[in-house]
């Protein structure tokens, strides 16, 4: 067990490939109750929703949820998180543990719009279902025709006769749902969850997969690839960052960062030796450092080493060959196209 | 679980003396808590190591740690099966997966290392620090 965000969570069930392995080619079940949930109302929601995260939630339909980030007035993140559109009047938002008291605040300070905000992490648990079965072992326990829910949409119904906002979304890369309920039924649910899912090969997922399973599918993790000092530009989240709908927290600095152009990049690389380029290990150019590893680590389906970085735009080519200083010696890495890994359509 | 005829050390390395020579590796409890191991790096045949000098890396899925020799001696040998099935480490550390074997600069200085025994009464304490 280690403590993540203040929350008691496994690192680990039976083994971070064994569970990697399973999210990829059956299915797996992670217990993601420490997620925050900030729920937006009234009139004004989306006026608010808009003025703080930089993707466009006006375009959002009914029953669609999209990617975005939460944006502080330097144009760098205060998080990043996944919208949801409940209705015209009403957007639930899922944000990260550690950030969720933060993010409460910044967008209670910026609610001139008379919304109203609250602060519904306690009233949500949270499991993600994921991998090529997710939506066989799901169907067994609800009503809902999961085939009718499209990828980043969600909608409400019962599963195992508990009431859920279930989702197509994820963060491991491969088709999957991610469930939220009253914290009272989880116990159920999990358990009639890894019933289901046994005989499927299923395996209960902990963190170390979660990070593998991202890190794969080249998604950022707050505090690893963006942070309060990191823009969607630099962080190739451009496709989140909407600027015809500015202004919104930090469009102006974004627009300029825009014209000016990036001072640094966030790069995908293999490495190409044995030797593992690991979290915060730095990146040499000429034998000085240039910028550094944000997350970087074992790719255990794609058999790889891989990692990301930031660098100055003209190391970013893909193709490019960098070098990872790994305890005092220099390992060359191959700057290669983001996401590592994507499953078969 | 232990074997008793080794001796360990704080850093939940093993040694097993025979004669002039020992084989080092590394516990049953620091495989658990590396979790999949997935690359060794070792040093070369003829290293001269001193008591408590890293010797190597040992990288799972999730860190790296470095390896600390039990006693002063030359690397005669490295174990060659790990370099394709690092994962040895992880199904059997106290056999099969050795990583050095040394020639003793003294035969006895192991002995002053933690026997089994010691060495679980060790780890217990270790489990109780984790989960507090």
């Amino acid at each position: 067990m280690v403590n993540f965000g203040g929350w008691d969570m496994p690192l680990e069930y039976s083994g971070i490939l064994a569970e990697h392995e399973a999210v990829r080619t059956r299915a797996g079940l992670f217990d993601v109750s420490h997620m925050g949930e900030i729920e937006i109302r009234g009139p004004g929601a989306l006026g608010l929703v808009q003025l703080v995260s930089c993707n466009n939630a006006a375009k959002l339909a009914l029953g669609q949820a999209h990617y975005s980030g939460l944006m502080t007035s330097r144009g760098t993140f205060v998080d990043d998180l996944l919208v949801h559109k409940i209705s015209d009047t009403h957007y639930m938002l899922c944000v990260n543990a550690g950030n969720q008291d933060q993010d409460y605040q910044h967008i209670v300070e910026h609610n001139k719009f008379d919304a109203q905000v609250e602060n519904a992490g306690p009233r949500y648990c949270q499991l993600a279902i994921q991998g090529p079965r997710a939506k066989d072992i799901l169907q067994r326990l609800t009503p809902v025709a999961l085939d009718s829910i499209r990828y980043y949409h969600f909608t409400f119904g019962k599963a195992s006769g508990v009431d859920c906002l279930i989702a197509r979304t994820g963060y491991t890369g491969e088709d999957g749902f991610e469930i939220y309920f009253a914290p009272e039924h989880a116990a159920k649910l999990w358990g009639d969850l890894m019933q289901a899912g046994g005989p499927a090969g299923m395996l209960p997922c902990g963190l170390g997969a979660r990070n593998t399973l991202r890190l794969e599918a080249g998604m950022c993790l707050y505090g690893h690839e963006i942070d309060d000092t990191t823009t969607p530009w630099e962080a190739g989240l451009g496709w989140i960052c909407k600027m015809e709908k500015a202004p919104f927290l930090g469009s102006d600095v974004l627009a300029q960062q825009k014209r000016d152009g990036l001072t640094r990049k966030l790069v995908g690389f293999e490495m190409l030796d044995k030797r593992i380029g690991r979290d915060g290990y730095p990146v040499l150019i000429g034998g000085k450092e240039v910028g550094r590893v944000t997350s970087g680590g074992p790719a255990p389906f794609l058999r790889k080493n891989i990692g990301m970085a930031y660098v100055p735009p003209e190391f970013s080519t893909v193709g490019m060959d960098i070098v990872i200083g790994i305890r005092g010696q220099g390992e060359t890495a191959r700057i290669v196209a983001l996401p590592f890994y994507k499953r078969p359509q | 679980m232990y074997p008793k005829d080794y001796r360990y050390t704080k850093e939940h390395e093993w040694i097993k003396v025979d004669g002039a020579n020992g084989t080092i590796g590394v516990t049953h409890y620091a495989q658990h808590e590396l979790g999949d191991v997935v690359f060794v790096e070792m040093p070369k045949v003829g290293a001269q190591l001193k008591a408590r000098q890293s010797f190597g890396t040992i990288e799972s899925v999730k860190a790296v740690s470095e390896i600390f020799s039990p006693v002063a001696g030359e690397v005669i040998e490295t174990n060659p099966a790990l370099a394709d099935a690092p994962e040895l480490i992880n199904k059997d550390p106290h056999g099969g997966a050795w990583l050095i074997k040394v020639r003793l600069a003294d035969r006895k200085e192991a002995s002053a290392l933690m026997d089994a025994a010691a060495y679980e009464a060790y780890i217990a304490g270790q489990a109780k620090e984790h989960s507090a």
